[in-house]
């Protein structure tokens, strides 16, 4: 067996077509749940940091907790929602990137309206007042808030995209590690280090790692250049 | 400058009949008469904790009286052309033309008229320089001035402010008071709580002054600095300290 260090030098640097796929499935896979999450979570969050209704507060809460939400649940959920006996099985979802896809949305969706709360419950205690004496009623206030707090909700979205990208349980369940199809970098690597092909596995641990600090340099840069050019 | 503020119907004279606040038993505002007329400028005084922002948020309607009534001429409950600017101003995370924009574009204004309006506005403030800064990123007498020049935008009929100078220094301070000067003379009417006794002096035609959430004064401001009937006010003039 050749060291895996210089087998994965090679794959990333020859840009081996099934070390690709893998990486663009992954990504594909991740980017769709973090856009749904988004387009869910942004505006519930902000409702949710706005509205007063009984049980608001347990809803807070659950939401919170479900940040935690360990991914093979997820992937338990999706996967009893879409077997062939399951309420959704007629739509033959199980064992494709869709369903990927709607497993990492929910574990994502949680940390999206968490961090909208909070982001947007701040700037209302702020902005209240003075967009009230502007003329703007709470519903009218939503989009404003989100676009005032976008910097801090960028954080939010990203952390989404690093739990999801990172996460190995929930697509392992409802994708089933097929190769070219469902194979992402996180199920990859378990089941090429189960059978000893440390190559690959490496490869795509450096990608992950890669993308985890670039992710996270991202997130510093923006930070940066908002405080310069927002306040 | 011509501004089209007969678009509305008159809301001048706002009348507060006995009005009174409270939060959880705790009587803020108190049985609170007083008729605001139009093309005036009022000051309200008091010391801190007397209940002036208050007063000035139930007038411009961000509280509700608990009792008593508030009554614009027009009958609406929340008149349009009437704005505030607070002690300090909250700008939006956007452009200074962007902050002008907002609050015409929420009233409907096409986009069109909007952007002339805006271009006006900056303009008339010697903002037109600083348009597309970050409102957040201007200084302390900046966005105050930016703040005011959003409430003429708005074209309103009367103008709250609440100690809109309370943290700025004296040259900024100055600019402030020469807008709100200007606005006086456009005959927009104004409200304004300040501490600054010369400052009331300056633009005061009519004073009220609060006691413990209690009007106990409201007179013509010659009449009020030449000698309050409440001793609590004259005392305040005085610079006793009253509480």
């Amino acid at each position: 067996m050749s060291d895996p260090f210089s087998t994965a030098f090679s794959m990333i640097v020859s840009g081996d077509p099934a070390f690709m796929e893998i990486i663009g499935l992954s990504l594909r896979v991740t980017l769709s749940a973090v856009l749904i999450a988004c387009l869910i979570g942004l505006p519930l969050g902000a409702g949710l940091a706005l509205a007063r209704f009984p049980g608001r507060s347990i809803t807070i809460i659950v939401f919170n907790a479900l940040m935690g939400l360990p991914p093979v649940v997820a992937g338990l959920v999706v996967y009893l929602l879409l077997s062939r006996s399951g309420p959704m099985g007629s739509l033959a979802l199980l064992f494709t990137p869709t369903a990927m896809i709607i497993a990492q949305s929910i574990l994502i969706l949680p940390i999206v309206i968490s961090l909208t709360r909070s982001v947007v419950e701040d700037l209302w205690g702020e902005y209240r007042e003075q967009l009230r004496s502007l003329g703007a009623s709470r519903l009218r206030a939503v989009p404003t808030l989100l676009w005032d707090g976008r910097v801090s909700l960028l954080t939010g979205v990203l952390a989404g995209f690093g739990r999801a990208s990172a996460e190995v349980g929930a697509v392992l369940i409802v994708g089933g590690n097929i190769a070219g199809h469902t194979r992402t970098m996180t199920t990859a690597i378990t089941l090429e280090t189960s059978r000893g092909e440390l190559g690959l596995a490496v490869a795509l641990g450096i990608v992950l790692l890669t993308l985890t600090l670039g992710l996270n340099a991202m997130v510093w840069f923006a930070g940066q250049w908002a405080r310069e050019r927002l306040g | 400058m011509k501004i089209e503020r007969d678009l509305h119907p008159p809301i001048l004279p706002l009348r507060l009949d006995r009005a009174g606040f409270a939060v959880a038993g705790e009587k803020l505002l108190q049985d609170i008469s007083l008729s605001i007329p139009a093309g005036r400028r009022l000051i309200v005084m008091g010391a801190n904790g007397a209940g002036k922002s208050l007063l000035l948020r139930l007038c411009h309607g961000l509280i509700e009286p608990g009792s008593g009534r508030r009554l614009w001429s027009s009958g609406e409950t929340r008149p349009l052309a009437q704005a505030m600017v607070f002690q300090r101003p909250v700008l939006l995370r956007r452009t200074v033309a962007a902050n002008l924009a907002y609050p015409l574009r929420l009233r409907g204004m096409d986009r069109a008229t909007c952007r002339a309006m805006v271009e006006q506005t900056l303009e008339r403030f010697g903002l037109t320089s600083l348009s597309e800064r970050s409102a957040r990123l201007l200084s302390g007498g900046e966005q105050q001035r930016l703040a005011l020049a959003r409430a003429w935008a708005m074209r309103p009929q009367i103008l709250f402010l609440d100690e809109p100078t309370s943290s700025l220094d004296p040259s900024a301070t100055r600019i402030i008071e020469e807008m709100i000067a200007a606005f006086a003379a456009e005959g927009i009417t104004i409200v304004m709580s300040t501490h600054d006794i010369g400052q009331a002096r300056r633009i005061a035609q009519d004073v009220a002054f609060l006691h413990r959430g209690r009007l106990i004064e409201h007179a013509p401001a010659e009449q009020f600095f030449d000698g309050p009937d409440a001793p609590e006010a004259r005392a305040y003039l005085a610079g006793e300290l009253v509480w």
